[in-house]
Order: structure tokens, then C-alpha cells, then sequence
């Protein structure tokens, strides 16, 4: 049992450290070591091409980030209060969200914005002024986001929910009864108990965004996000290069994942005590 | 004697015919009853009676399905809990884990507006905390502080806004054996001291019995009895009241005369005991009896008293001050005897197996509704 354990880790973990090690590698072939060396490391860094899909990368992660934890954590708080059949309801599709395959998410996204957009274009050229040019939509940064926003606010809303139920009710009463509105006591006390896990969600949409090649795809457009440069590098040849960024990538996103973990368990202990 | 309210005291805070349901189930059901200024009032009951219900309603958490709460003279009904002068010290205490203790007591003074300023806030606090005899706890954080001191911070943080009514629910519970005795005489001084209207809730009738003014015995969502402690247990009005306020013999008795004043009922021994009810009894109708175990004497030698049944000694159990005994009649059962240590000392102890006489003085029977 144990034997078939390390097989499955080595397995899994072998093709990323190689990866990891080929980063340094002296040469310029991506399967013969030639001996240590940083210098793909700055050659990505000073790569201009790289550089813009990071940017936007970042970008779309970091508005993902905060559109889904702000809206996560409002329907998380909403549906507390909703119960029976339409709770269930709620609940099968948060979790639904999450099951389906990111493929599947990335083209249904994509028709249903290519149709709705069909639509919609035509109409807004028709309520423009003649001679004026008529906005035309289309696929790029705002869509990119909100096909993230969609897949990562289920993230959110079952982190915080957590929270929330896990929280005492009487302590909601207790800050009532002393005289805080519930406005009040929803910036008083339930909010910074729940911070934790609204900060961990963030982490997470974000991480989950930045990583994101799938989706990212079929809705992105004309935009170009790292995990995109890279997809479309590798047909080119793969290089080192590749390597160091995929290195880079993987440990600024373990660093956040673990944060997020983190975050989530001290918030927990600090309400158990 | 009973606790007249009228003469001594001005009412604080009322209940007009309330009854709250919570769908089919009706947790209160049209209580009345009102609390004067400065009293120490519980609510005693065993678990679903409607006690945590009635005081739910004081805070502002639920609303009265039916009849009036009146605060001071007002109707309240239709004031949320955060516009009510009332605070509450809840069951678990429910304080604010992300605050410090200062915090903590700081936090309903912050609330007011026009805003009270740092300074006064800051005196505030310091007093509360040197009330319940925690000065310099301020800076702790509250997963620092045992149970016994989280349940004093509850406490300075209800009272540092001086409320109206300070609403108990169940504050003990969570408390050892030892440490709930502290806090009972603890919470009576700060009581007497501050002059706060207190309203208790629990399902300890040694707490009720030994903190209250008035105690108000609740079942199945009525209330029963209210009284003294005394009174309560000196003159239930029924086998319920006598049950739950101290222990009791009770054994069935048939009536067999009715009059204006005073009726006679038989018991299955066959005696016949006269006796003034609380409440009009008809003749036929079943009843039952009730007799303190400190109130029965156990001798060995006849009694001259006008009842005396023959018993034998089953058990003995010694308690310090006092032993219990349980002695078995043939027609009645099981009586409960306190035998206190003195009266132990001139009779001598009595073994199990060994036949006796258990008899009782005048009033110590009483005469209940089933």
C-alpha cells in the first residue's frame, strides 16, 4: 500500500520537478541537462511577449479576484437566509459549477456570448447616431473575466458559507442587543470573523484564474494570458524558457494556495476558542 | 406573604396575555405578569417550558404572536432588540472572539449616538470591569480568560450600559459546581449593589430558590406559580410546584367533603387529613398529598401525633448535616425522611429492616391538584 502510494506521487510530481531542474539547465534542449544556469530565467523576464501576457494574466486574475470574493461573500450571506427546495436548488448549482469540466464551461461560454453578442450588436448599431461608430462587442478582457467570476464565485460562496455556518448566531444576537443596527453588526461582527475566509477565497479565485489555460481559451479573444503564450510557445519548440516560466508561475501559485490554507485554518481555531 | 408589587415597587417591564407560537407549536401561551424596578426575578421550568421564550421576548428577538410587552409603561411589541434598553448575558456567553475584553465591553457604548466620547468610554469600561472584579483584564484577549472569567466580561459588557433589565439566560450552566455557587452569591451582591432589574432564566431550582425575590414556575409554556421562594415552597399549588421547587413525598388521596374553607381527603391507608387548598377541590375528585421529608419525624416509640403510620427502614443514606432515610409504608410506599443530625443524635440510627413510625406536625400536609 505504501509502495503503490510513493508510485502515485512519483507519478504525479516527477514531471513537475523535471521541469523545475530542465528551468536551470545550461543548454537549450528541453531533455538533455548541460549543467546549471539562471540565464533562462532573465530571458523570460526580458522577454516582451512574456511580459504582456503576464500583465494580463495579472490583470484578469486580480479583477476575477475581487469581483468573485465581494459577490461570493454577498450570495454566500443571502442564501443563509434562504431554505428548503430553493436552497437545495442553490446549492446543486454551486456545486455544479465546480464539476463541470472546464471545457465544457469555455465553450458554452463561448457560444452563448457569440449568440448573445450577434444579437446585441445589431441592436446597438441601430440606436447609434449615422456616421457615429457603433461599439461592437466582442470577446476579450471583460468576457475573460466574467467566465472566471462564474467558475471561482462557487469557490467563494462554499469557503464562506462554511464560515458563516460554522459561526454562533448568538453572537449576531449578542452584538443586537447591544445596540448595533444590523448594518452595524454586519461591519462589526460578522465581517471580520468571516474576513478570513473571504481573503482566502480571494487567494484562490486568483490563483485559479492565473492558472486557468481552458476557459481562458475559447473566451479570451484577442488577449493573450501566460498560460496562452505558453500553450502556443510549445508548438514553436519547447525551450527552457518555457521551463522557468512554468516554475515561476507554479511556485507564485503554491505560495498563494498555501496562504489561502493557511488563512482558513487559523480563522477556524480563533472561532473555536 | 406575598410579594405585593402595588406598594413596593414600581413595574419596569410587563407581559400582557402573550402568547408566541412557532408554527403549530405554542411556546408561551398568555402569560401575565409583571416585573418590578430593582427585583431579581427567574423563570423556572425544565427545558421547552416557554421560560427562554418569555425572556427572548423581553430582549426583542421574537415577537408576541399574541398580547402586549410593555417596557416601562410602552408597548414594545414592534422595537428590535437593538432599540430596547435591555441587555442580556447569553447562555454561552456569545462574546465577540475577534475583540479583546475591552473591546468586548466597549462595544455597546460605542453603539450610541450621538457617539459617547474615548474618555468616558474608557471610565466606563474600567468601572464595569472593577465591578465584576476583573480590573486589568482589558488588553486580554477573550480565548485567554477561563469560563468563569468570560462569564463576569459577559456580564460587565450587558452591564456597563446600565440597562433596564438585565435578561440571564442560563448564565450558570456552563459553570462547574463550585464555582456556579460563587457566581450565585456573586451575581445577588451585584444585584443588590447596582439596583438592575434581573431576570433569571434556568432549569436549577437551587439557583431560583436561592438568588430570586420572586420566582415565576413555568410548564408547558404557562405559568404556574409565581411567589417568593418561600412561598413557593411552603404553599405550591400543585404537585408540580412542589415537585420542582425542593423535593417532596406526594401519594393519592381521595376527597370525601368539600367545604367553603376546609375539605377532607382519604388516603389509601385509610386516614382521612383535613386541609386548605390553594385552589376550590370538589368532593369524588382525585388529589394528591405532599410532605417535605424534613417535616416528617421518625421515631421508634408510638407518636401522640394525630397520624402515624408504621414503617420499615429500607435505606440510609448519610449527608453530613442531615441522613435520609427511606422508609416503606404498606398502603402508601415510599416516604423520603431528613432526619437532621441532632434529632439523629436523641432517636439513634435506625438500620435498614428495622420498624418504625413516621409522623408529622400540623401543616405539613398539603392538600394538591393532581
Amino acid at each position: 500500500m505504501r509502495l503503490y502510494a510513493i508510485c502515485v506521487y512519483l507519478f504525479l510530481y516527477i514531471p513537475i520537478g523535471i521541469i523545475a531542474l530542465f528551468s536551470f539547465n545550461a543548454g537549450r534542449h528541453a531533455s538533455q541537462f548541460m549543467g546549471f544556469s539562471t540565464q533562462w530565467y532573465g530571458k523570460a523576464l526580458n522577454n516582451p511577449f512574456v511580459m504582456d501576457a503576464l500583465e494580463t494574466s495579472l490583470l484578469a486574475a486580480f479583477i476575477t479576484a475581487c469581483l468573485a470574493s465581494t459577490l461570493g461573500t454577498m450570495a454566500a450571506i443571502a442564501l443563509q437566509g434562504v431554505k428548503g427546495w430553493l436552497r437545495t436548488l442553490f446549492d446543486a448549482m454551486i456545486y455544479i459549477a465546480i464539476m463541470i469540466p472546464g471545457i465544457v464551461i469555455g465553450i458554452a461560454t463561448l457560444i452563448a456570448l457569440v449568440t448573445v453578442f450577434g444579437w446585441l450588436n445589431p441592436l446597438l448599431a441601430s440606436l447609434w447616431p449615422d456616421g457615429a461608430n457603433p461599439p461592437q462587442l466582442s470577446m476579450g478582457m471583460p468576457t475573460l473575466v466574467a467566465a472566471h467570476t462564474m467558475f471561482t464565485m462557487a469557490l467563494v460562496i462554499i469557503i464562506v458559507r462554511a464560515r458563516l455556518s460554522g459561526m454562533d448566531r448568538a453572537l449576531m444576537e449578542a452584538s443586537a442587543d447591544l445596540f448595533a443596527t444590523p448594518w452595524g453588526t454586519f461591519r462589526q461582527v460578522t465581517l471580520p470573523l468571516i474576513a478570513p475566509a473571504i481573503l482566502a477565497g480571494f487567494l484562490l479565485s486568483f490563483t485559479f484564474s492565473f492558472d486557468d489555460f481552458i476557459i481562458a481559451f475559447f473566451v479570451a479573444g484577442s488577449e493573450t494570458t501566460l498560460p496562452i503564450y505558453i500553450f502556443s510557445s510549445i508548438r514553436r519548440g519547447v525551450t527552457p524558457e518555457i521551463n522557468a516560466i512554468g516554475t515561476m508561475v507554479m511556485g507564485a501559485s503554491l505560495l498563494l494556495l498555501v496562504a489561502a490554507q493557511l488563512l482558513l485554518r487559523r480563522g477556524a481555531s480563533k472561532s473555536n476558542n | 406573604m406575598s410579594f405585593d408589587m402595588s406598594v413596593t415597587m414600581q413595574t419596569i417591564a410587563e407581559l400582557r396575555g402573550v402568547t408566541k407560537t412557532f408554527g403549530n407549536v405554542v411556546a408561551a401561551k398568555d402569560l401575565n405578569l409583571s416585573i418590578g424596578k430593582g427585583e431579581f426575578l427567574s423563570f423556572l421550568g425544565p427545558s421547552g417550558c416557554g421560560k427562554t421564550t418569555a425572556l427572548r421576548m423581553l430582549a426583542g428577538f421574537e415577537k408576541p404572536t399574541e398580547g402586549q410587552v410593555l417596557l416601562d409603561g410602552e408597548v414594545v411589541n414592534d422595537l428590535d432588540a437593538h432599540h430596547r434598553p435591555v441587555n442580556m448575558v447569553f447562555q454561552h456567553y456569545a462574546l465577540f472572539p475577534h475583540l479583546s475584553v475591552f473591546d468586548n465591553i466597549a462595544y455597546g457604548l460605542r453603539q450610541q449616538r450621538p457617539h459617547v466620547d474615548k474618555q468616558t468610554i474608557a471610565t466606563k469600561v474600567e468601572q464595569a470591569l472593577e465591578t465584576v472584579r476583573l480590573g486589568g483584564f482589558g488588553p486580554r484577549r477573550i480565548w485567554e480568560m477561563s469560563g468563569g472569567q468570560q462569564q463576569r466580561v459577559a456580564l460587565a459588557r450587558a452591564i456597563v450600559n446600565e440597562p433596564k433589565l438585565l435578561l440571564l439566560d442560563e448564565p450558570m450552566a456552563a459553570l462547574d459546581r463550585k464555582l456556579r455557587k460563587e457566581m450565585q452569591f456573586e451575581l445577588q451582591n451585584l444585584q443588590r449593589q447596582l439596583g438592575i432589574t434581573f431576570v433569571l432564566v434556568t432549569h436549577d431550582q437551587e439557583e431560583a430558590l436561592s438568588m430570586s425575590d420572586r420566582i415565576c414556575v413555568m410548564e408547558g409554556g404557562s405559568i404556574v406559580q409565581v411567589g417568593s421562594p418561600r412561598e413557593l415552597y411552603d404553599m405550591p399549588r400543585s404537585r408540580y410546584v412542589a415537585g420542582f421547587v425542593g423535593t417532596s413525598n406526594f401519594f393519592d388521596a381521595t376527597v370525601t367533603d368539600s367545604a367553603a374553607d376546609q375539605i377532607t381527603v382519604r388516603l389509601a391507608s385509610g386516614q382521612k387529613v383535613h386541609g386548605t387548598p390553594e385552589i376550590p377541590i370538589d368532593a369524588g375528585q382525585e388529589v394528591c398529598v405532599s410532605i417535605r421529608p424534613e417535616q416528617i419525624t421518625l421515631t421508634r416509640a408510638l407518636p401522640t401525633a394525630e397520624i402515624a403510620l408504621p414503617v420499615t427502614i429500607q435505606n440510609r443514606i448519610f449527608l453530613g448535616e442531615h441522613t435520609e432515610y427511606l422508609a416503606r409504608n404498606e398502603a402508601l410506599g415510599d416516604f423520603h425522611v431528613l432526619v437532621p443530625r441532632q434529632a439523629e443524635l436523641n432517636e439513634g440510627t435506625f438500620n435498614a429492616g428495622e420498624q418504625a413510625f413516621v409522623s408529622w406536625g400540623e401543616g405539613a400536609l398539603l392538600i394538591l391538584e393532581n
